[in-house]
């Protein structure tokens, strides 16, 4: 098969975006063997992605989770644009653990920017073989047959062939080494504003979930775990839990007692029932307070610097004028809809999952160890998500669910109620920021020192790896500004604790641009200055934020006096390889904050898909003016003391503001746009409330810290 | 255990539960409609919401018994056959759902709204759509994809 030999000549095509999650690009060596097992040799399948049959079946296989932010529309749309295919016919598939595209996770905020050169190859790659296929056949020069709407047209000739119809020929053909993409204006599909393609079935309500996973003689399960932090189980009496009908079996498994009945009601009530006899572990004593009271006593002496640019004891003593401020910030849980669930099946030696998950690699690595079994024993086929946010990054609910269809030998789904998925989550961590900052005589910042105070997500799942104590993660948004300082330095005290932490939507970015834009707006008015103008006095000229936030300024008609009992606020930050100005407008009414107008202005460099992208930026408010106004993770006992939406209030309809999004469409390197919405929302509502009512709010959430 | 007859969608099933069974089980797993889903099971967030005598409930806080015999609506049940509820249809143009677990109940709590109130007020709208949780941040459609259907005539 000669186009074997020519992939085996040039290798792989292999794209790698140099990222922990990264996404590969393998083109498939095609082996006879696997052709057929894939459908037969006609089929076209020149790489991971792509799939064309003989009855013109284009199938786009993509590699990311659907979690709700569009990626099985804006993904698709990359490669369907260098194909040329026809749009509505294709069919759009979630790839399983599928080795060829490399480790799969969907997180960072990394789907659409680093699928957008090697998809985009992917596409045109195929589209070139399918052209030369048809000018073989035909006997014309390649350079005059065109692929448009799922077709290759020999324009001179009147000619045309469907894609299905060349799969054939196409096969045999060589891969071109180098093919061109097409140019901003030569575009069909990137840049539209497609109607999704989840939404349909979504409101028929036949989209399939986790939850809605169904297979043959399955039964249903829950799970009691220890209610304290490393806890475990002494002992535990069943009788109760194996009368209560409908419950069929209760086994003991390496993470706690599971029920297992003919309805995932009596598996809630069969868990009920049990008599479970839990040694607390080591941390009864942990709770809210003194997890806070150990964030402030840390002493910078003892943290790492983890960027520290000039002199900035000098330039802090040097000062014509000095600003410090500390802020800090709760716990919070990442609270999506559909709580954690699974299912699975072992038959043999061989493992199959079904799973609302982000990262799919490591659910299936953690699913192999669970049933004892090789990594490439098990099949984990990720189903359409009710929300991530950074939650379903952690597969612990994986383990947990082969474990128990081990120890059973049943096929089964566990179902984690909404107060197991809310106790026993990875929260996004509390922080304290110690802010200082110099200024010279004529207002400029000279000296800034950002003191990071936190739990570190890394260090805690690997305490080896970081012992350290420098976890670069945990200072991104802090070492990372943009602004221009001369004497610099972000200082970080490690400063983990027994509960869990995760990533939560844009991660410590969440807090550390809190932090940033809350104190520049200190100081701008330590200083008598504009809070835009100040920032644009220390962004570079010509950079993107600054770009951001003049763009924003002048659709808001910033600077500018809000009306009695309202006040306008604002903030800007880099992150994800985006960049994002926020402006908020509150109105005050003693305790009661409500935000009536978000502006945000986004540059992502290529935006693919418009709507996509203010539905992402409209999400990123949602999920940080939740956080803002109540969201709140409370320690007590060594335990998590919120457990459902009645003691854990998330954001709701009237509380919504309008979001206005603008971009900067270009050709700038792409960035993310799942998680950079986020980090300027809190500190440009925050801001706001200063300018209502001359009072900063330096501790999270509003609720329980803002007076009126 | 106790029969209970139930009348969803226009059919007649007949159930053999405990009848303190919450209703949302019992659709999705004994009938399999599995569109209705289980958010919070305590009748705060919303993604449970059917439709019962043309009210929006909580299937999460129903049992099965008090469901028996009363006309039920689900979202599997909204569309006329081919023909989308205007609802179905407002939510396509606005393009609303995200992740879409909550949006049965959304749409659910909305038609329940139309049912009542064909042309309700903007703020009949936040008020009534302020029941339902929305985690990803779809808020901003739903107001407009309801007051759009309302406009249309959204009764089926």
């Amino acid at each position: 098969m000669k186009a074997i030999q020519n992939l085996s000549r040039r290798g792989f095509l292999k794209t790698s975006a140099g990222v922990a999650g990264a996404l590969v690009l393998g083109f498939r060596l095609g082996d006879k063997a696997a052709m057929a097992a894939s459908g037969g040799a006609d089929l076209f399948n020149p790489n991971a992605w792509l799939e064309i049959t003989p009855a013109n079946k284009v199938t786009i296989h993509v590699p990311w989770t659907e979690l709700g932010q569009g990626v099985t529309t804006a993904v698709p749309m990359l490669l369907a644009d260098e194909l040329a295919a026809d749009w509505e016919a294709i069919d759009i598939k979630l790839a399983w653990n599928d080795p060829r595209f490399g480790n799969m996770g969907t997180g960072g905020s990394r789907s659409v920017r680093t699928s957008w050169d090697p998809v985009r190859q992917a596409g045109a790659t195929a589209r070139v073989m399918l052209e030369n296929a048809a000018a073989t056949e035909w006997k014309v020069d390649a350079s005059s047959c065109k692929a448009s709407g799922g077709s290759v047209v020999h324009a001179a000739s009147g000619r045309s062939a469907t894609f299905g119809e060349l799969v054939g020929a196409a096969a045999t053909q060589d891969a071109p080494a180098d093919v061109a993409l097409k140019t901003r204006a030569e575009r069909t599909l990137i840049g539209k504003d497609l109607p999704r393609r989840d939404i349909r079935a979504k409101i028929l309500g036949e989209t399939e979930f986790g939850v809605d996973q169904r297979i043959e003689d399955m039964v249903y399960a829950t799970l009691a775990v220890s209610p304290t932090f490393g806890g475990s189980l002494k002992s535990f009496d069943d009788t109760t839990a194996l009368a209560v009908p409908g419950v069929l079996q209760v086994v003991e498994t390496p993470s706690g007692v599971a029920v297992l009945a003919t309805g995932t009601w009596a598996a809630i009530r069969g868990r009920e029932a049990l008599q479970i006899n839990w040694d607390p572990g080591p941390h009864t004593d942990l709770d809210s307070a003194a997890i806070s009271a150990r964030l402030a006593a840390a002493d910078i002496a003892d943290g790492q610097a983890m960027r520290d640019d000039g002199d900035i004891d000098t330039a802090l003593a040097e000062a014509a004028t000095q600003v410090t401020a500390s802020y800090e910030v709760p716990y919070i849980s990442h609270s999506p809809l559909e709580p954690m669930n699974c299912t699975a099946r072992i038959t043999g030696d061989q493992v199959e999952v079904w799973a609302p998950i982000q990262s799919v690699t490591w659910g299936a690595n953690v699913a192999a160890q669970a049933a004892g079994v090789e990594p490439q024993n098990v099949r984990l086929q990720p189903t359409y998500t009710g929300g991530g946010f950074g939650r379903r990054l952690m597969v612990d609910y994986v383990g947990q669910c082969v474990e128990i269809a081990k120890v059973s030998g049943k096929p089964v789904q566990l179902f984690w109620t909404r107060e197991d998925s809310t106790k026993h989550g990875f929260y996004r961590p509390t922080s304290r920021h110690n802010m200082h900052a110099g200024l010279d005589t004529e207002g400029r910042i000279t000296g800034w020192r950002h003191h990071l105070v936190a739990p570190s997500i890394g260090g805690q799942l690997n305490p080896q790896g970081m012992a350290d104590g420098r976890d670069e993660s945990a200072v991104n948004g802090a070492a990372t500004i943009d602004y221009t300082f001369a004497n610099l330095q972000v200082v970080y005290n490690m400063t983990n604790t027994a509960v869990p932490a995760g990533w939560l939507r844009s991660v410590y970015n969440t807090q550390n641009a809190l932090a940033n834009e809350c104190f520049l707006d200190e100081i701008a008015q330590a200083a008598g200055q504009d809070p835009v103008a100040l920032r644009l006095r220390h962004l570079p000229a010509d950079g993107r934020l600054a770009r951001t936030l003049r763009v924003a300024a002048k659709k808001w008609g910033w600077p500018a006096k809000a009306p009695a009992g309202r006040g306008y606020g604002v903030a800007c930050h880099a992150s994800f390889a985006s960049y994002v100005t926020t402006m908020a407008e509150v109105e005050v009414e003693g305790r009661q904050v409500r935000v009536v107008r978000i502006l945000t202005c986004v540059d992502c460099g290529p935006v693919v898909h418009p709507d996509g992208l203010r539905a992402q930026m409209e999400g990123a408010v949602c999920l940080a003016l939740s956080a803002l106004l109540r969201e709140e993770i409370t320690i007590a006992g060594g335990q998590v003391v919120e457990s459902n939406f009645d003691d854990y209030p998330l954001l709701r309809l009237d509380e919504m503001p309008p979001v206005e999004v603008l971009t900067i469409d270009g050709e700038d390197p792409i960035g993310g746009i799942g998680e950079p919405g986020y980090p300027p929302v809190g500190p440009a509502v925050l801001n706001a409330l200063f300018d209502a009512t001359g009072q900063r709010v330096r501790k999270l959430p509003l609720a329980g810290n803002f007076e009126g | 255990m106790s029969k209970f007859d139930l009348h969803v969608n226009g059919q007649r099933h007949t159930v053999d539960l405990d009848p303190e069974t919450p209703l949302v089980w019992v659709l999705r797993e004994n009938l399999d409609l599995r569109g209705t889903k289980f958010g919070c099971g305590i009748s705060e967030c919303g993604s449970c919401t059917i439709m019962m005598d043309g009210q929006a409930i909580r299937s999460c806080v129903t049992t099965v018994a008090e469901a028996a015999e009363k006309k039920i609506v689900t979202v599997e049940g909204l569309a006329d056959g081919e023909k989308l509820h205007p609802l179905q249809e407002a939510w396509e143009e606005e393009q609303v759902p995200q992740c879409g677990y909550c949006q049965p109940g959304q749409l659910m709590t909305a038609a329940a709204l139309l049912e009542q109130k064909p042309r309700p007020t903007e703020a009949e709208i936040v008020a009534e759509m302020s029941d339902v949780l929305c985690r990803c941040g779809t808020y901003g459609r739903i107001r407009k994809a309801v007051d759009v259907a309302a406009r249309k005539g959204g009764k089926r």
